[in-house]
């Protein structure tokens, strides 16, 4: 365990460092820097008049499915990792019962291609 | 191992902290990006406690692409969030019992847990020492074939979370004009051109 840890000890190292400097560099502006606020230097400054709408603006929800089908894949790629390192010591039967995962998941995937899911237009 | 310590009480407290802040943020998309900042603190909690793979998964799969996806609906919603936050106060006695509830659920799990052997025993396999075998690989001994039920059942849910995604999200546009290539490909010459002889004078 404690050898573990210590393997990690760099990224602990340079999250530690990436907070110093962080603080440091906002704390150093906010203190070093004048200060004269004023409501109109945070106002929306846009050729002049006031903007129309939100800065946000609507997606298509087809940028959603391919998120969500991209998860799904994710999940069925993290699920082979400890497969494929155990695969000496679980025999048979945990390569079949992988495959069966897989075929599930391919049925999934036909079903989506079938359906022109994965065509953008 | 006081450095050990110290971090666990950092990325703690960080979860706390930007776990209030999700629901504190006005802006929704920062509500998100503390969302995320928690998902980080929370692998490195996982870390701490030697469940590499665990932290690794939740970085790839809940920061890559969960809190992305949590990243559309916000922008794809056309809400004025301002608005929506009006009936915070109405809401707080449902979310209240809400949360009440499952506090209650997980004190009797850990409850069940600690006073019952037999629930320890059925729920936790014996963890093998690191010097012996790494996280990742005592995980694939045992998801595979002790737990090869929940396994498929994840496959399961997998599959139809695959297929409600597309119910509920794909819509077949009228009028869009696709390549079809086996189309291209099938067209001879004989029906694409056609030759006429053309007298002078006359025209076709």
């Amino acid at each position: 365990m404690e050898d573990l840890l210590r393997e990690y000890l760099p990224i602990l190292i340079f999250i530690g460092l990436t907070l110093g400097f962080a603080i440091l560099f906002i704390a150093g502006s906010y203190f070093s820097a004048e200060q004269r606020p004023d409501t109109e230097k945070l106002s929306t400054y846009e050729c002049g008049f006031a903007p129309f709408e939100d800065s946000r603006s609507q997606f298509d929800v087809r940028f959603y499915l391919v998120a969500i089908l991209f998860i799904i894949f994710d999940l069925e790629v993290a699920f082979l990792f400890p497969w494929a390192i155990a695969l000496r010591d679980i025999g048979l039967f945990g390569f079949w019962s992988m495959i069966i995962f897989l075929a599930i998941l391919t049925i999934g995937f036909a079903y989506e291609w079938k359906k022109g899911a994965l065509e953008w237009e | 191992m006081i450095v050990g310590a110290i971090a666990f009480y950092l990325f703690a407290g960080m979860i706390i902290a930007s776990a209030v802040m999700v629901i504190a943020a006005r802006n929704p998309v920062h509500s998100v990006l503390f969302l995320i900042l928690s998902f980080f603190n929370a692998s490195g909690l996982f870390v701490l406690l030697g469940a590499e793979f665990l932290a690794m998964i939740l970085v790839i799969v809940y920061v890559g692409a969960v809190a992305v996806l949590f990243l559309f609906v916000v922008m794809m919603l056309n809400i004025n969030f301002v608005e929506l936050r009006q009936g915070f106060l109405q809401y707080l006695p449902i979310g209240g019992l809400v949360g009440l509830i499952l506090l209650i659920e997980l004190f009797f799990v850990i409850a069940a847990g600690i006073t019952d052997p037999e629930v320890v025993a059925l729920a936790s396999a014996p963890i093998p020492p690191l010097s012996d075998l790494t996280n990742t690989e005592a995980l694939g001994q045992l998801i595979y074939t002790r737990y090869v039920y929940l396994f498929q059942t994840a496959g399961m849910v997998l599959l139809v979370a695959m297929v409600g995604a597309i119910v509920l999200t794909l819509r077949q546009r009228e009028g869009v004009r696709k390549q079809s290539i086996a189309r291209q490909v099938a067209r001879t010459r004989e029906e694409s051109i056609e030759i006429k002889t053309v007298t002078p004078g006359s025209g076709i």
